[in-house]
């Protein structure tokens, strides 16, 4: 389960983004999040994937406290997250080939010799060429950098995905794609969602259930904790 | 590989308009050279037209050709491009046009371009009233005393508030951006709007209220070619949609028939249909081939389900529709209303 509870975060505390917000997430279940822009949702993401530290409130994953954002939580903590934002483009190294890219958070994380293996299968998964493999991130789409930065959020295995607009930016038959590779890999993995957009019929469609920004504010809990 | 493309000089599903075509493309290709002597064909043999009062949607995946093609009706191909074919705006071929008469008299007085990001687009350092006022000298011969006011009926024109007019493009939320590109696009009065992807990034909302304010520029007389991967969008403004497919368009055909009854008759149009969540929410199989590496057939049929040995070899364009196998028209009179 991961549980945020009276969450405030922003980027000055005078003027927090985000006031006391609360959200549950049952294990393995996916909860679409919806807001117009500038609501503060992808601030909330940001917080959930452990990678900006709330000015308060707490986050719980899967029973464990976490005690910092970023690499001031647990290495357990942080590759329990995969994430996938909206903009492939900022979210990738100019310098980096995909399949570098891809295999990134396993050097980082010591595993370096799991990462042929983990990349060829994950490659088949969302779909790249090994030739789109060995490209650098100027020389494709943003629909086939958006695999890779999918790929890399699931290298790890991880057991929360926080996709954060993850297809805001892709055609209709790209997007189709990509949910179908989260929901493969959740069906499989048991890992949960939360799932962030403006796009209502896109979350009603992908997600168990889909909850408003302003009902959030009420503090209610989609999943009724 | 060949570069000529089937004869197919006149799309038949592409009425006549009863008036004069503000634009008039007729096999329009764009080829890259690239190192090593490959070549890129990212736009090959399109051709449409687009009457006053009319929005044409330009759909298809991203890396297409889509942007490209706005990119050569403006003249703003790199270097290593070139385009054949013509694009006619009444006796002007905008891809002969040397680059003077492009700047002098054809960007910003005949097309005006909304931009992909508009906040992007805008000057960073100066205020939207400066930027506004320099267009309006530049393109228009309002004596500099009426300046202030004609910036401002500018803005008012595409509902951009005057209250926002001393802000800098960083000061404006991305709808007033988009109004800021559009009040600077809509300045010379040019007769084609070229929107490029005018909604990526926004909300849903946003999106409905900028393709809202783009056919309503179209109401009032002027051609929209509104390039976009956004469906809905397209949906809520076009008459007619062509769908672009490995830089070829491989339908054209009215927006009610497309989105509606009896739907798209390409098998690539309807499959990219039925990826929409609303839909079956299926994707595509496969990935569209390279632009430097087309099949010498139909480069769709490798991930068509309809595909036969007939793909091998390119399709001609009849009634609009570039395939071997289209799915059948039940009533085909009613596809000649499109």
């Amino acid at each position: 389960m991961l549980e945020l509870s009276r969450i405030t975060a922003g980027y000055d505390p005078r003027r927090p983004v985000v006031r006391g917000v609360s959200l549950t997430i049952g294990a393995g279940s996916a909860v679409g999040l919806l807001g117009p822009s500038g609501c503060g949702k992808s601030t909330l993401a940001r917080v959930a994937a452990l990678l900006h530290r709330p000015d308060s409130g707490t986050v719980v994953v899967d029973g464990d406290p976490v005690r910092g954002a970023r690499h001031r939580a647990t290495r357990e903590q942080r590759t329990a997250f995969g994430v996938v934002f909206q903009q492939p483009r900022l979210a990738a190294d100019p310098r980096m080939r995909l399949t570098d890219l891809i295999a990134e958070p396993l050097r980082a994380t010591g595993r370096r010799d799991e990462a042929a293996g983990a990349v060829a299968a994950l490659a088949g998964r969302v779909g790249l060429s090994a030739e789109l493999l060995g490209r650098r991130p100027h020389e494709v789409s943003d629909g086939q950098l958006q695999r890779a930065c999918l790929a890399r959020a699931l290298v790890l295995r991880p057991r929360w995905l926080i996709c954060d607009e993850m297809t805001a930016m892709l055609d209709a038959s790209t997007a189709a794609a990509l949910v179908a590779v989260v929901e493969d890999y959740r069906a499989e993995s048991g890992a949960g969602l939360l799932a962030v957009g403006h796009d209502r019929v896109l979350l009603d469609r992908w997600c168990d259930e889909t909850v408003q920004w302003d009902e959030l504010r009420l503090e209610k809990s989609p999943s009724g904790v | 590989m060949s570069l000529v493309p089937a004869a197919n000089p006149v799309p038949t599903a592409n009425p006549v308009p009863a008036v004069d075509p503000v634009l008039s493309v007729r096999n329009l290709s764009v080829r890259f050279r690239m190192r090593g002597g490959r070549e890129v064909a990212a736009v090959t043999d399109a051709s449409f037209e687009l009457g006053p009062g009319e929005c044409l949607a330009l759909i298809g995946e991203s890396g297409c050709g889509k942007s490209v093609l706005a990119s050569a009706l403006l003249g703003l191909l790199p270097r290593n491009a070139a385009a054949t074919g013509r694009a006619l705006m009444g006796d002007l071929d905008l891809l002969a046009a040397d680059e003077r008469t492009l700047a002098r008299t054809v960007r910003g007085r005949r097309i005006g371009l909304v931009p992909q990001s508009p906040s992007a687009h805008l000057t960073p350092v100066r205020t939207v009233r400066s930027q506004l006022e320099e267009t309006v000298r530049e393109l228009t011969g309002v004596p500099r005393a009426g300046l202030r006011a004609a910036a401002e009926a500018a803005a008012e024109r595409a509902a951009f508030p005057v209250s926002h007019l001393d802000r800098h493009s960083h000061q404006l939320s991305g709808g007033l951006a988009q109004r800021a590109a559009t009040a600077l696009a809509l300045v010379g009065d040019a007769p084609l709007l070229l929107a490029d992807e005018p909604t990526t990034g926004l909300d849903r909302d946003l999106v409905d209220r900028t393709v809202d304010e783009l056919r309503r520029h179209a109401d009032a007389g002027r051609a929209l070619l509104m390039i976009t991967h956004d469906l809905a969008a397209a949906r809520r403004v076009a008459d007619r949609v062509a769908v672009m497919y490995a830089g070829r368009i491989v339908e054209i055909t009215g927006a009610p028939a497309f989105f509606g009854e009896p739907g798209p008759r390409h098998p690539y149009a309807r499959a990219l249909l039925d990826a929409l969540p609303e839909r079956a929410f299926t994707p595509i199989p496969g990935m569209p081939p390279e632009l430097g590496d087309l099949p010498a057939g139909c480069a769709f049929a490798a991930r068509c389900a309809r595909a036969s040995d007939l793909c091998g070899t390119l399709p001609a364009t009849t009634d609009g529709v570039s395939c071997h196998h289209p799915v059948a028209r039940p009533h085909p009179e009613e596809s000649s209303r499109a």
